[in-house]
């Protein structure tokens, strides 16, 4: 028996025996907020029944799932989301929940502990109400978020206070982190807006800007050792040009409430559809879930040669959403800069197609 | 020990991952993992098996151990995931033992 800290090992082991080790699953994409910042279309357009989301947790169950994402949208606004959360724990898998907590109350809480919920993160975007409530559209939303997170503390269940910082927040996150820690609640900061999955990249425009994020990424608070956090990576040597960008599509995968099957929730790229395939003729056999996995770092156009490449977060999703899966993604491009001082490779690229030119004429004599 | 009936916890997570079975404990989120051997122990865990049929089947038979040596390995083996617990240990049959 081990019981080490072994979530790389374990990672590891799974992408060589080719399993699925996390998946997200949303149950719905309607939702009782409307957050400015917000990536989905919340009309239902036909998501799955009850039976059928238990056919797919059966066959995550089998392909060898282990860690669960229950999320949406608002998994509370559908009726069934208990029947859905025991049908999960009864096929034994580790089971995170992704609420806004409106909607759980005492009895709510009590349930999600005698079911053995691994985690649940609850997005707060501001400890005060006219700065939070006026994200979400709802009035009252983070009381009544509050409200939940001491409910479900009480209950002994643990809880991340997932903080997406943008504009109209974004000097809020210290407030947040002290209410996350008053609630003795874990603080989890995310400055990446991501476009509308389905096209819209407008609500990008509402990323903080490069100077905001740079006074987040020099707070010790939240960075740990600054130097070491700005710190250029290492020059990439031939075991990370031969790695994949990420889990999504490899250990990791998303399916819709529509029943549709890609390889991250913030990568739009569709490789199978539950309604008409088994899991794992999608896992196994989709021609789109090849591509991705195909990619190695080496093969990236423009990231294989960047100084970052080593220890950049970029998002194979936000690089397919900017028109490219294998092309670096701006905001991550961003991120580095803004960590290290150093221009990333997709930086210098855009620079020099978007500068104009300047004619230099001799002086005169 | 021996007579003992084994079962697991309720509020665990596990899946086999190839030949080993990964467990957590939504207690306190630690991660296990059992080899084969721990596995066949952990699979067959249903609370209505005492520990030794479970040694004399699981591990003598499919293993070829030594049955004294098997047995001392195990209830040390179920000693320490019970005190992790993420193992339900008792001296009669355990009710509701099977699966979650």
């Amino acid at each position: 028996m081990k019981t080490s800290n072994l979530l790389d090992d374990v990672a590891q082991r799974a992408l060589d025996l080719g399993v699925p080790l996390t998946a997200h699953l949303d149950v719905t994409y309607r939702c009782n907020e409307r957050c400015v910042h917000c990536y989905l279309n919340h009309d239902d357009r036909g998501e799955m029944a009850l039976s059928e989301i238990k056919n797919v947790l059966r066959q995550l169950a089998e392909a060898g799932t282990f860690f669960l994402v229950i999320s949406g949208g608002e998994p509370f606004v559908r009726k069934d989301v208990f029947e859905i959360l025991q049908y999960a724990r009864d096929l034994t898998f580790s089971v995170k929940l992704k609420t806004n907590g409106i909607l759980i109350r005492e009895k709510e809480a009590e349930r999600l502990r005698d079911l053995g919920i691994e985690g649940v993160q609850i997005s707060v975007y501001s400890h005060r109400p006219e700065v939070h409530d006026a994200i979400t559209k709802v009035k009252g939303s983070l009381a009544r978020t509050i409200r939940a997170i001491t409910y479900l503390r009480s209950r002994g269940l643990k809880v991340t206070v997932a903080n997406v910082l943008m504009q109209g927040n974004m000097y809020d996150y210290h407030g947040v982190r002290d209410l996350a820690l008053r609630l003795g609640a874990h603080f989890t900061i995310d400055p990446t807006i991501t476009p509308h999955l389905e096209g819209d990249a407008s609500v990008v425009a509402k990323r903080i800007p490069t100077h905001e994020l740079q006074t987040v990424f020099r707070d010790s608070d939240l960075v740990g050792d600054v130097a070491e956090f700005s710190a250029l990576a290492p020059a990439a040597d031939a075991a990370v040009m031969e790695s994949f960008p990420c889990s999504a599509g490899h250990t990791a995968i998303y399916i819709s409430p529509y029943a549709e099957v890609f390889p991250c929730v913030a990568f739009p790229f569709k490789v199978g559809d539950l309604r008409s395939q088994s899991f794992s003729e999608i896992w196994q056999d989709s021609p789109a879930l090849q591509q991705v996995r195909s990619i190695r770092v080496k093969d990236l156009t423009t990231c294989s040669g960047c100084g970052h490449v080593a220890g950049c977060t970029r998002c194979p999703g936000l690089a397919y959403m900017e028109g490219n899966m294998r092309g670096p993604s701006s905001a991550d491009c961003a991120k580095s800069f803004v960590r290290t001082g150093v221009w990333s490779a997709g930086m210098v690229e855009k620079f020099a197609s978007s500068a104009a030119l300047v004619q230099i004429s001799p002086a005169a004599s | 020990m021996s007579n003992s009936y084994i079962a697991r916890a309720s509020k665990i997570a596990t899946r086999v991952l190839g030949t080993e079975t990964l467990i957590m404990s939504a207690a306190d989120s630690t991660i296990f993992t059992l080899n084969e051997v721990g596995s066949a122990i952990w699979e067959a865990a249903d609370g209505q098996t005492p520990l030794r049929q479970i040694v004399e089947q699981k591990l003598c038979e499919e293993f070829e151990v030594d049955a004294s040596q098997a047995l001392a390995d195990a209830e040390k083996f179920v000693a320490d995931l019970a005190a992790q617990g993420i193992l339900r240990v008792s001296e009669t049959p355990i009710d509701g033992g099977e699966g979650r």
